[in-house]
């Protein structure tokens, strides 16, 4: 098995109003190419901090062990260079950026990450023709696309956004941290039809979530539970059902 | 309504002066504004004050056109060129809507430094009127500047008669270290209309020192938007009075400032008769250790009942060294009137830099279009979609 990504002993912290708080306290997890991941837990435990620290957010400080990604240590790229490789991170909450034309941002976007891997870039004729048949693809009006970036969409239209994105820039690695929050049935559907159509023995993923919905939907070939920045338990897909009936309890004791 | 003025003579004065004022002018009388003088007290002329600024020596039209090609010039129906304070009239055409006229005295604006510096100075400048009803189309108006030590102090008129409409583009640009002192009087006639938009592009280590002085009659419009772009320190002032019913004045800008490099947005308008209306959005980007000052004063007569007056600017700091100072004075004597102001100061956001990063987005390409984006609204303002590509190219984010 190749190394496509592999996270060992990973620890880090966030600085709390000056004081340094443990978050993530010795996380192993190995994500082969091909195969999409599922990790669940409660709140607080440290899941979205994980998927900042792997995207590179920098108010998260690494104190401990590593995290590579196609051979490379992960931890010591920029965020845009993470992206270039081919990581993507759909947010949990998509930022607000008023003033930024979203069609415009894509386009900057979508030619960033091609100029950084040796591609040509797309010209506003192309790329128009690239967005426009994955807008249809995620039931998007094309008025999202003359809007500021996520300004005034709602939770599904912000969401869609970010599968969007996802769907443009190509990455082989995409992490979606509750993607499914705040979303209706259809717009769930929506999105995960985003997710499934990259599967393939190119591209993998880590998805976040507290509920096994989303994974009706998305089917991962593993499940990990994750509680107090650490990972307690790893399975298959038959893991969510199991949390979904029991909840969290049984493997937090069996952790203990 | 005028407060008296503050004598603070600098050493450099008569060095300053000392080629054409004579003694006993209201220059000799002011001197040098220091940082004690109010007006002055966040754009010191320090570093200005001790040269000896000569008279500019005349530049030959083939250096004129070759500073000119590297300026951004739109295809404007009139241009009128000045080159180290002298017309160029190989470079120079007005169409026939416009007509020159005599240059004419207006308010001497005796307290501010410098209206009194141009009228001690003064060469040459455009005269220009554009008759009742006429659409005058665009106006270029060049000013360059090319030397070491060297000062010009040009002054135009430009009066728009009842209906009459013009777009001014006004640029400023030039090589070299000198101190270029324009001032501009606008007479806006009934219901006329009056767009300028000045693109302050002078050398980095250039001083500029203008002065607008408007009057705008009823259902008048003087739309200004001034983007500063240049110099080492530079001050747009603006002194607008409205003096009839439902009169406008809109004193819009940009400042770009890196470097050890001042910009100054300075204005007063006047709201001299009821119903007129005020707007201001300035906004000012800062980087290294660039200062930029906003003063902005709004006065409202005790006649100018139902005054819509709005102000706003906003700083973005780039730099823990970079600094703003921003000074909103509202003077208000009428009872029913509806005036608000605002500042801002902030910085780039994280979360939104990492958004743009984490999509694949060069961090320095991430905070231009952040930058962009915060002057957005403002660029905005600029009615004229050529004139405002045209500075939004020129911008040095």
């Amino acid at each position: 098995m190749s190394d496509f990504l592999k996270i060992q002993g990973l620890e880090a912290r966030i600085d709390a109003d000056g004081t340094p708080k443990e978050i993530l306290k010795g996380i192993d997890l190995e994500i082969p190419k091909g195969e999409i991941h599922a990790i669940m837990g409660p709140n607080g435990s440290g899941k979205s901090t994980l998927s900042y620290v792997l995207s590179g957010r920098e108010d998260y400080e690494v104190t401990s062990g590593s995290a590579t990604f196609k051979g490379e240590d992960l931890l010591a790229l920029e965020p845009e260079e993470r992206a270039a490789l081919g990581m993507f991170l759909a947010f949990q909450s998509p930022v607000e950026l008023p003033g930024v034309n979203n069609a415009n941002f894509l386009r900057t976007a979508v030619n960033a990450v091609r100029r950084a891997r040796g591609e040509d870039e797309l010209d506003a004729v192309a790329f128009l023709k690239a967005v426009r048949a994955e807008t249809k693809r995620l039931s998007m009006s094309d008025e999202m696309l003359k809007r500021a970036v996520n300004v005034g969409f709602s939770g599904g239209e912000k969401k869609r956004n970010e599968v969007l994105q996802m769907r443009l820039l190509q990455p082989s690695f995409a992490i979606l941290d509750e993607t499914d929050s705040g979303l209706d049935i259809d717009a769930l559907r929506i999105v995960a039809d985003g997710v499934n159509s990259l599967r393939g023995p190119d591209f993998s993923a880590l998805v976040i979530t507290h509920h096994q919905r989303l994974l009706d939907y998305i089917v991962p070939d593993r499940v990990h539970v994750m509680a107090k920045g650490k990972i307690i338990y790893s399975g298959g897909p038959e893991v969510a059902k199991t949390l979904e009936k029991q909840g969290y309890t049984q493997f937090l004791e069996a952790a203990a | 309504m005028n407060v008296a003025t503050t004598v603070q003579t600098s050493p450099g004065l008569e060095a300053f002066v000392g080629r054409s004022a004579g003694q006993g002018t209201a220059l000799s009388a002011m001197g040098i504004p220091t940082r004690r003088v109010e007006a002055w007290r966040y754009t010191p002329l320090r570093a200005f004050a001790d040269t000896v600024w000569a008279e500019a020596p005349a530049l030959s039209d083939a250096q004129a056109q070759t500073v000119l090609a590297g300026l951004p010039l739109p295809e404007a129906g009139s241009c009128v060129v000045f080159a180290n304070g002298r017309r160029v009239e190989a470079l120079s055409s007005l169409s026939d809507s416009i007509v020159s006229t005599a240059a004419e005295a207006e308010d001497p604006l005796e307290d501010r430094f410098s209206a009194v510096l141009n009228a001690a100075l003064v060469q040459d400048g455009l005269s220009v009127r554009i008759p009742a009803g006429t659409d005058a189309g665009m106006l270029a108006l060049v000013s360059l500047t090319v030397g070491e030590n060297i000062s010009t102090h040009l002054r135009h008129r430009i009066v728009l008669e009842e209906g009459a409409s013009l777009t001014l583009f006004d640029v400023n640009a030039g090589e070299g270290r000198y101190v270029t002192n324009p001032r501009l009087d606008i007479v806006v006639g009934k219901g006329a209309r009056l767009t300028h938009v000045k693109l302050q592009q002078d050398s980095l280590t250039a001083g500029h020192l203008a002065i607008v002085a408007a009057s705008v009659d009823g259902n008048g419009n003087y739309d200004s938007f001034t983007l500063n772009n240049g110099s080492e320190l530079a001050r747009h002032e603006v002194v607008a009075k409205l003096t009839a019913a439902h009169a406008q004045v809109h004193v819009n800008g940009i400042q770009i400032v890196d470097g050890s490099r001042l910009n100054d947005l300075t204005s007063m308008i006047y709201h001299a008769a009821p119903d007129c209306g005020s707007r201001q959005t300035v906004k000012t980007v800062l980087s290294e250790s660039g200062q930029g000052v906003f003063q902005g004063k709004i006065l409202v007569d005790r006649i100018a009942q139902k005054t819509d007056g709005y102000q706003m600017n906003q700083a973005l700091l780039l730099s823990e060294k970079a600094q703003i100072n921003s000074k909103p004075e509202l003077e208000i004597y009428a009872d029913d009137v509806k005036c608000s102001h605002g500042a801002t100061v902030g910085a780039l956001d994280d979360e939104q830099l990492f958004y743009l990063r984490s999509r694949g987005i060069p961090e320095a390409e991430a905070r231009d279009i952040l930058v962009r984006a915060f002057l957005l609204d403002a660029l905005d303002l600029v009615t004229d979609e050529t004139l405002r590509d045209l500075l939004q190219g020129s911008i040095r984010a």
